[in-house]
C-alpha cells in the first residue's frame, strides 16, 4: 500500500513551537485520513528549525466504495415529497428507486445510492491545503506580496516549498497536487542553509531521510539530542569535567539546528567567584550554552559547552573565540551586578516596597511584607518556631526581588536573598528562609523543612490566597493567573510534610483578618462602593472625614480612637467607619449564603461591602479539600476513599459551624484516608464494607419506600432475637471504643475497633429478617442498620466507598 | 566588486562598515537615505519606516538612525551599553521572497563568513507598545551574539501591514566590534586609519556619553520635559485634525509634521523615565498616550499620497 511523505519547509520554526506542531500534524491529517475512510498503518512526525515533516504508511490507493439505503416516501405521497426525496439522492425518476413492501404501513420508495471511493491522492490533495490553512501555530503571521489581500496565507513564519509525494514502495510516487497562495508541492526540497543549500529531489520517506543527512540535516529531534548528549558528556568527560544536564536547554537547544556540533569554551577563572547559580542562569538563559562542574566538589568549572550548526571551515575555532567574548561580556555584568548588590543591606531595600504595587486591590509590596510578617509570627508556635527569627525572615525575605541580580535573572529569586543575608550574617534559618519561603513551587519541588522557613512560607501562601479571595479574584476553570492552586498545594504539602498541626479555618481568619486590616485603613474600594455621581474629590474628602471622626470618638464609639465593630454584620472585624449603617442587599447566592453584604450609611454616599464570613471560610476550605483531594490521589490513595473522608466534613458542616468541620486538619484527612486504606486491604474490613453497604442499600430502598429516614435509638425492648441484642451491644461496644480511638487520633485502634462490629453484623444478616411483618419490628430493625452505618463513620462515610 | 582601501574595510573601519551596508543595500534596489532630523529612540521610529510600512505601495529604503536610550547612560564607564548608539535599517515593502538570503549576503559584504560563523535565527517577537505596532521574526545571532534583529511587520501604528514588510535592523556598533575584534566600544576604530591618523569611537563619542549621563540622569529639566511632552502631544492632536482636507475623513495633508510631533513626545517620555520621575502606574498611561498619538498619525497617513491606495 502506498506512503505519503509530506515536508512544509520554511523559515525558522521557534524552538519551543516545533515538538507540538510535529505532533499536531500527525494528529491532523491521520484523523482526516481516517474521517474519510483511509485507514493507515503506521504515521510520524519530524521537525527542525526548518521543516516539518510527516511520514504516514500503509494507506489504501482508494477510498472504499460507499453503499447507502435511503427510506423515501410512500407510494402516493404528494409531488412536493417525491421531488424532494429525488432531489436528495440524486436520482433521475421514481423508477429509479426500489419499493419496499409494507402491509402495516404503507408500501414505500428506497433508493440504493452507490457512492464509488475515490483515489486516496485526490483525498490527500484535498486534505492537505485545509490543514495548512487552519494550522494551530501559536501566532502566525502573513508574508510577501499576497499579503497584500484578505485572506492571505499565515504561518509561524514565511512557508517556502512543499514536498508531498504519494505511492507503493516499488514505484516511482507521484506528487499530490494542490495550491496553497501559490504554493505548490513537489518533489524537492532543500539541505543545510550553510552546508548544502542546494535542491534536492527525493522519493518517499527513506531516501528522504538519508539525502537530507547527507545534506548535514539531522530529521529527527531526538536523534538530534541523542547526539547533542552524548557528545557533550564526551567532551566534558575528555577534560575531566561533568556535564550538567538541563532537559529544557536540550530540548531548546535541539530545536536551533539542524546539524548539531558541541563545542566547548571556557571563561576566566576569576569569574567563579559569582554564585553558580547565576554563572549557569547567565550562560543558558541568554547563551544557550550548558555548564560544566568538577565530579568530585560539584562545583562549576570555568568551561562551557555551546551547541552550533555548523562544521566549520576552522574546526570552530572562531565560533568558540565568538562565544567566549559574549559569555565574557555577560558574566562581567553579572559579576558587576553581584557585587554591586552585596554593598546594599537587604533591609535598606525595603523602603522602596513601598512604591511598588502588589495588587491594585491589595496594596504596596511593603504591606503585604507587612502582613506576612504578622501572619508568620503568628504561626511561629504552631510549627515551633522561634518568633523573633520568623519575623526577621518575613521582613528580608522579598527583599532580594529589589536587587540588580534578580532583576537581571528572576529564576534565582529567594536563592540570592539566602547568599545575600549569609553575606550580610543573618542567622542561617534567616537566611533559608529568603530561599525556602518560596517552596514548594511545583509537584517536584522540595518543601521546607526548618520552622522558621515553613511559618514564612506558610504566611506567604495564605495572605495571597486570602487576600485574592478577599477580593473575588478567585481561580476559574483553566484561570488561576494569581497561582493560587499552587499555593493552596503548597499549604498541603508543607503540612503534610512536616505532621502540622493546623486548625485551618482559624488560621484562615487571622490571615483575612490582616488583608482586611489593609483593605480598612485605606478604605479601600474593595470595601467601599461610592455612588456613581460623586468626584474621585469628594471621595476622598468622605474617607478624611471618616478617619477624623473616629480619631475624634465621634458618633457611637465609646472613646476617642478606637474602632468600632459592627456587631450586627455578623462579622468581627474592625471598621474604621462609626457611621451607621442600613444593610440594603446582598450580593451573590440569594438565601442563605450571600458572598458579600452590602450596607448603605446615612447620608447614602457609599455602600460598605462586606464579605460574608462563613462562605468566604466555606468556600476556600473546600478549594484547599479539592487540592488535597488530588493531592492524595497523584499520591497514589484511591479516590474513593478521599471521599469516604471528605463526605464526613460536608455532613457535619450542614448542622454545625464550619469550625468543626473534619477537612480542617489536613493532617487528619491524611490519616484516615492511610488507615482505612490498610483496614480495607483485611478481610475484616472487606467483610465489614461488604456489611455495611447491605446494611445502607436496604436502608436506602426503605427509607425511599416509606420517604422517611430510621434515625434514633432501637428499642431494646423490640429485639426478639440474640442476633439482634448481640449487634446492638458490639454496635455500643465499637462505638465507645472507635470514638475514644478516634479522640486520641489513632485511627487503626479506631478501624481494629470497627473490625469487632464483623461478627455480629455477618450473623445479623444471615439470622434476621429485616422487612419483618410487624411494623414496629420492622422500623425498629431498620433502626439497627442505621446505627451501623452510624458507627462507622467515625472513620468515614463507608457508603462512598467502592467495591 | 573593485577592492577596498585599507581604511574603508569594515572589519578595519566603523564607517568602512556602514558605507558598505549602503552600499550593498543601494545595489539591491534601496533608496539610502539619510538619519532623521529628530531624536528616537530606534530606527524604526524614522517615518521612513514607521509611516511607509503602512499602505499598499511598495517601499525599499536603507538608512543610519542614531537611537537615543537615555536609560542606558552608563557614564561611558560600561563596555558596550550606550545611551546613544547607532542602528542601520532596512525596510522593504513587500518583504521580498528571499529577504534571508539577502540578509545573509549582506553579512557576507561585511566580512561574515558563514563557512566559519556559526548564524542563527532565534526566535524574537518583536512589539512596541508605543507604536502600536508589533511584528514576528528572530534575532540573528552570530557566534553567540546577537547582531541583528528581523521583523515582519504585521501592525504599524494600529494599521494591519498590507502587504507586510520586512525590517531588519542592524545594531552597528556591535557587528563592528564583533568584526574588527574590540571588546569595548570605545575601542573601536572609527576612520580605519592607524597611528595618529587613527580616531577611535571614543575619540567621537565617549565624552559625549558622559555628558548625556549626567543629563539624562540627573540634570535634564523635568518641569520643561512635562511641559513638552504636553505641548507636544496637543500640537500632534492640532495637525492631525487640521490635516483633514476639506474637513471630511477622507484625503489628509498634514500627517507627517503630526507625527513629528508623536516622536518628539515619545522621546521626552523616554528622557522623562531615565529620570525616574515616573511612577510604574503613570508610566502605562504615558505609553498608553503616546500610543493614541501613533495611532492617529497611521490613521491620517493612510489617507495621504504616499500611503493610501
Amino acid at each position: 500500500m502506498p506512503d505519503l511523505l509530506l515536508e512544509l519547509f520554511s523559515e525558522e520554526i521557534p524552538a519551543r513551537m516545533q515538538a507540538k506542531a510535529a505532533e499536531d500534524l500527525r494528529r491532523m491529517v491521520t484523523d482526516k485520513l481516517v474521517a474519510e475512510g483511509l485507514v493507515y498503518e503506521g504515521a510520524k512526525a519530524f521537525v527542525t528549525p526548518r521543516r516539518l515533516a510527516l511520514t504516514v504508511h500503509g494507506i489504501p490507493v482508494r477510498q472504499p466504495d460507499l453503499k447507502e439505503e435511503r427510506k423515501g416516501p410512500k407510494v402516493g405521497a404528494p409531488d412536493a415529497a417525491v421531488q424532494g426525496f429525488l432531489k436528495a439522492t440524486g436520482l433521475k425518476s421514481l423508477d429509479e428507486a426500489t419499493l419496499q413492501r409494507d402491509p402495516k404501513k404503507g408500501d414505500f420508495y428506497v433508493a440504493l445510492i452507490e457512492k464509488p471511493g475515490r483515489d486516496a491522492i485526490q483525498v490527500i490533495a484535498e486534505i492537505l491545503p485545509v490543514i495548512v490553512r487552519t494550522f494551530p501555530w501559536p501566532k502566525s503571521m502573513r508574508w510577501g506580496e499576497r499579503s497584500k489581500k484578505p485572506g492571505a496565507l499565515s504561518w509561524v513564519r514565511p512557508l517556502q516549498s512543499i514536498v508531498a509525494t504519494f505511492g507503493p514502495e516499488t514505484e516511482e510516487p507521484d506528487i499530490v497536487t494542490f495550491d496553497i497562495d501559490g504554493i505548490m508541492p513537489g518533489n524537492v526540497t532543500r539541505g543545510h542553509r550553510f552546508m548544502a543549500p542546494g535542491d534536492i529531489s527525493v522519493r518517499r520517506f527513506d531516501d528522504y531521510v538519508s539525502k537530507l543527512e547527507a545534506a548535514k540535516v539531522v530529521l529527527d529531534p531526538q536523534r538530534r539530542k541523542d547526539i547533542i548528549l552524548a557528545d557533550a558528556k564526551q567532551a566534558a568527560f575528555a577534560q575531566g569535567f561533568e556535564l550538567v544536564e538541563d532537559q529544557a536547554l536540550l530540548d531548546e537547544v535541539a530545536g536551533l539546528v539542524e546539524w548539531p556540533v558541541v563545542l566547548m569554551g571556557s571563561f576566566d577563572e576569576s569569574f567563579l567567584k559569582i554564585p553558580g547559580e547565576v554563572i549557569r542562569a547567565t550562560i543558558r538563559n541568554n547563551q544557550k550554552c550548558f555548564v560544566v562542574r568538577d565530579p568530585k566538589s560539584g562545583k562549576l568549572a570555568n568551561k562551557f559547552i555551546l551547541v552550533a550548526n555548523i562544521e566549520a571551515s576552522d574546526g570552530g575555532k572562531a565560533i568558540v573565540a565568538g562565544n567566549e567574548r559574549v559569555i565574557r561580556a555577560r558574566l562581567s555584568d553579572a559579576k558587576f551586578f553581584y557585587e554591586t548588590d552585596l554593598k546594599t543591606k537587604l533591609e535598606d531595600r525595603l523602603p522602596k516596597f513601598e512604591n511598588i504595587v502588589f495588587h491594585e486591590k491589595l496594596g504596596t509590596q511593603a504591606e503585604r511584607i507587612a502582613r506576612i510578617e504578622r501572619l508568620a509570627a503568628e504561626l511561629a508556635p504552631l510549627v515551633g518556631a522561634d518568633v523573633t527569627k520568623v519575623k526577621r525572615a518575613a521582613k528580608l525575605a522579598k527583599a532580594d526581588l529589589l536587587t540588580e541580580v534578580v532583576g537581571e535573572f528572576p529564576e534565582v529569586q529567594g536563592l540570592m536573598g539566602k547568599y545575600y543575608a549569609l553575606a550580610q550574617g543573618e542567622d542561617a534559618s534567616v537566611a533559608a528562609a529568603c530561599e525556602d519561603h518560596y517552596k514548594p513551587q511545583g509537584p517536584n519541588d522540595r518543601v521546607p523543612t526548618d520552622p522558621v522557613s515553613i511559618a514564612v512560607a506558610l504566611a506567604d501562601k495564605l495572605d495571597i490566597l486570602t487576600g485574592f479571595w478577599a477580593i473575588d479574584e478567585r481561580p476559574t476553570g483553566s484561570k488561576d493567573p494569581y497561582a493560587l492552586r499552587r499555593a493552596a498545594l503548597g499549604v498541603i504539602r508543607i503540612v503534610q510534610n512536616s505532621s502540622l498541626r493546623i486548625n485551618l479555618s482559624a488560621v484562615l481568619l487571622v490571615a483575612l483578618r490582616n488583608s482586611y486590616q489593609h483593605i480598612q485603613n485605606e478604605a479601600h474600594p474593595a470595601l467601599l462602593e461610592f455612588r456613581k455621581d460623586i468626584s474621585a474629590d469628594q471621595v476622598s474628602e468622605y474617607i478624611e472625614r471618616r478617619k477624623k471622626e473616629v480619631e475624634a470618638g465621634f458618633g457611637v464609639g465609646p472613646k476617642a480612637g478606637d474602632m468600632r465593630p459592627i456587631s450586627f454584620l455578623d462579622y468581627d472585624f474592625d471598621v474604621w467607619c462609626t457611621g451607621s449603617f442600613e444593610l440594603v442587599k446582598t450580593q451573590g447566592a440569594p438565601a442563605r449564603k450571600p458572598t458579600w453584604f452590602l450596607y448603605t450609611d446615612q447620608d447614602a454616599q457609599i455602600e460598605l461591602r462586606v464579605p460574608n464570613r462563613n462562605d468566604f471560610l466555606t468556600s476556600l476550605l473546600s478549594f484547599f479539600a479539592d487540592r488535597l483531594k488530588v493531592q492524595l490521589r497523584d499520591q497514589g490513595a484511591r479516590h474513593d476513599l478521599v471521599d469516604a473522608v471528605f463526605a464526613l466534613g460536608n455532613r457535619s458542616a450542614e448542622g454545625s459551624s464550619v469550625q468543626e468541620n473534619v477537612q480542617d486538619d489536613l493532617l487528619m484527612v491524611v490519616r484516615r484516608v492511610e488507615a482505612l486504606g490498610k483496614f480495607l486491604e483485611t478481610d475484616d474490613g472487606k467483610n465489614l464494607l461488604a456489611g455495611t453497604k447491605r446494611a445502607s442499600n436496604i436502608l436506602g430502598i426503605e427509607e425511599k419506600k416509606d420517604k422517611r429516614s430510621f434515625d434514633g435509638a432501637p428499642d431494646a425492648k423490640l429485639f426478639s432475637s440474640d442476633e439482634e441484642k448481640k449487634l446492638a451491644a458490639a454496635i455500643a461496644q465499637v462505638k465507645t471504643d472507635a470514638g475514644a480511638a478516634v479522640a486520641k487520633e489513632d485511627f487503626a485502634a479506631a478501624m481494629t475497633a470497627m473490625a469487632k462490629l464483623r461478627p455480629a453484623v455477618d450473623a445479623f444478616f444471615e439470622k434476621v429478617k429485616v422487612n419483618d411483618d410487624d411494623k414496629a419490628v420492622r422500623e425498629n430493625r431498620l433502626k439497627l442498620l442505621n446505627e451501623i452505618r452510624e458507627a462507622t463513620r467515625a472513620v468515614a462515610d463507608f457508603s462512598k466507598i467502592e467495591g | 566588486m573593485e577592492l577596498l582601501p585599507d581604511h574603508m574595510r569594515p572589519e578595519r573601519s566603523f564607517q568602512g562598515l556602514i558605507l558598505t551596508l549602503q552600499r550593498y543595500w543601494a545595489d539591491h534596489g534601496c533608496v539610502i537615505l539619510q538619519p532623521y532630523d529628530m531624536e528616537v529612540g530606534a530606527g524604526t521610529f524614522h517615518p521612513a519606516t514607521t509611516l511607509r510600512a503602512l499602505g499598499p505601495k511598495s517601499w525599499n529604503a536603507a538608512y543610519v538612525q542614531p537611537s537615543r536610550r537615555p536609560k542606558d547612560g552608563r557614564y561611558g564607564e560600561n563596555p558596550n551599553r550606550l545611551q546613544h548608539y547607532y542602528q542601520f535599517q532596512v525596510i522593504l515593502k513587500p518583504s521580498p521572497p528571499d529577504l534571508q538570503e539577502l540578509y545573509l549576503k549582506s553579512l557576507a559584504a561585511i566580512g561574515v563568513d558563514s563557512a566559519l560563523h556559526d548564524i542563527r535565527f532565534v526566535e524574537d517577537d518583536w512589539e512596541s507598545p508605543t507604536l502600536g505596532a508589533w511584528g514576528l521574526g528572530w534575532e540573528c545571532w552570530c557566534d553567540g551574539m546577537e547582531v541583528s534583529q528581523f521583523t515582519y511587520f504585521q501592525q504599524v501604528a494600529g494599521v494591519e501591514c498590507a502587504p507586510v514588510a520586512g525590517e531588519l535592523t542592524y545594531g552597528l556598533e556591535r557587528l563592528a566590534m564583533y568584526v574588527q575584534g574590540v571588546d569595548r566600544v570605545y575601542d573601536l576604530n572609527f576612520n580605519g586609519r592607524e597611528g595618529a591618523e587613527k580616531v577611535t569611537y571614543g575619540d567621537v563619542f565617549l565624552q559625549a556619553e558622559k555628558e548625556y549621563s549626567r543629563h539624562n540622569f540627573e540634570h535634564s529639566d523635568t518641569a520643561m520635559l512635562f511641559e513638552q511632552f504636553k505641548m507636544a502631544e496637543g500640537a500632534c492632536k492640532k495637525y492631525l485634525d487640521a490635516g483633514w482636507e476639506s474637513g471630511k475623513k477622507e484625503r489628509h495633508l498634514m500627517a507627517l509634521p503630526a507625527y513629528d510631533q508623536c516622536i518628539k513626545a515619545s522621546h521626552v517620555f523616554n528622557l522623562l523615565d531615565a529620570r525616574g520621575v515616573i511612577s510604574v502606574t503613570e508610566r502605562q498611561s504615558y505609553i498608553l498616550r503616546v500610543r493614541e498619538l501613533a495611532k492617529a498619525c497611521g490613521e491620517a497617513w493612510i489617507h495621504t499620497e504616499a500611503g493610501g491606495a
